[in-house]
């Protein structure tokens, strides 16, 4: 038998461990679903603070918080963590609930699909709020 | 083949199992909680008129409502997030501990749940 991988062959080790699980992407899912969950916690909880304290506030009041530099990064950064970790999760479920393989192809693209577009209509949203008059 | 779950019909129902679950359940929640927030930052763009409209949606009993389940979900996922970390860096793994971890996550997401609507009530006296 062709000897694939070790010494002598052109392929590095690497390669016996990419591309594997019921996602094809190994350990990049795992690690990257952690990273962004731990991400959104301060994220988050900073978030929930905000609106709780923002209750009563108008609608002037709301945009000018946005309109805070440090208001507007942290959003955009809560908006690509949170839709980036949501993808993950909704993934695994996918993966897990669809046995047929083109439905669970058709569903992940759609996810994927939504997922990125409303992530864009976000960011676009919370730009227009910064910089708009 | 895909070594397959043991069927839950037979399974009695265990802390660690409906916590388990309840994770996925929230997640998926959380998940689709993502489109009122889009439609609410939508809102905000579009002008203070938008804005009052959503305003109205988020204010009725039914939105209050689904706003508490929300904030509970997220905290819920949250804490049992957390506790997850902890499992994947090895630590508290053993059934004594899991069952302690277990009610932490429901004492902590009840209490931060709690919380956030306290503020809130207090905002709203003030």
């Amino acid at each position: 038998m062709k000897r694939r991988f070790g010494k002598g062959s052109l392929r590095s080790p690497l390669a016996q461990v990419k591309n594997l699980g019921s996602a094809r992407d190994g350990t990049t899912h795992f690690i990257m679903q952690r990273l962004t969950a731990i991400a959104l916690v301060p994220l988050l909880l900073w978030f929930v603070y905000c609106l709780a304290t923002f209750v009563t506030a108008d609608y002037h009041t709301i945009v000018t918080w946005i309109k805070q530099p440090f208001t507007t990064v942290a959003l955009i950064l809560l908006i690509f963590v949170l839709f980036y970790h949501a993808h993950f999760g909704l993934a695994e479920v996918l993966e897990d609930y669809f046995h047929d393989s083109i439905k669970k192809t058709l569903a992940m693209v759609s996810m994927k699909f939504l997922i990125i577009s409303i992530t864009v209509m976000s960011v676009v949203d919370v730009l227009r709020i910064a910089l708009g008059n | 083949m895909r070594p397959l779950s043991p069927h839950l019909q037979i399974y009695k129902p265990q802390l660690t199992s409906i916590m388990s679950i309840l994770h996925r359940l929230t997640g998926v929640i959380l998940s689709l909680g993502l489109l009122p927030f889009v439609y609410w930052l939508h809102a905000i763009a579009n002008g203070e008129a938008s804005y009052q409209q959503i305003q109205v949606i988020f204010n009725s009993t039914l939105g209050i409502i689904a706003l508490i389940a929300w904030s509970f979900a997220l905290f819920y996922h949250l804490c049992n997030g957390i506790r997850h970390l902890f499992w994947d860096a090895g630590l508290g793994l053993d059934l004594k501990q899991a069952y302690r971890s277990g009610y932490l996550v429901w004492l902590s997401a009840l209490l931060l749940t709690a919380g956030t609507w306290l503020v809130i009530f207090l905002e709203t006296c003030e």
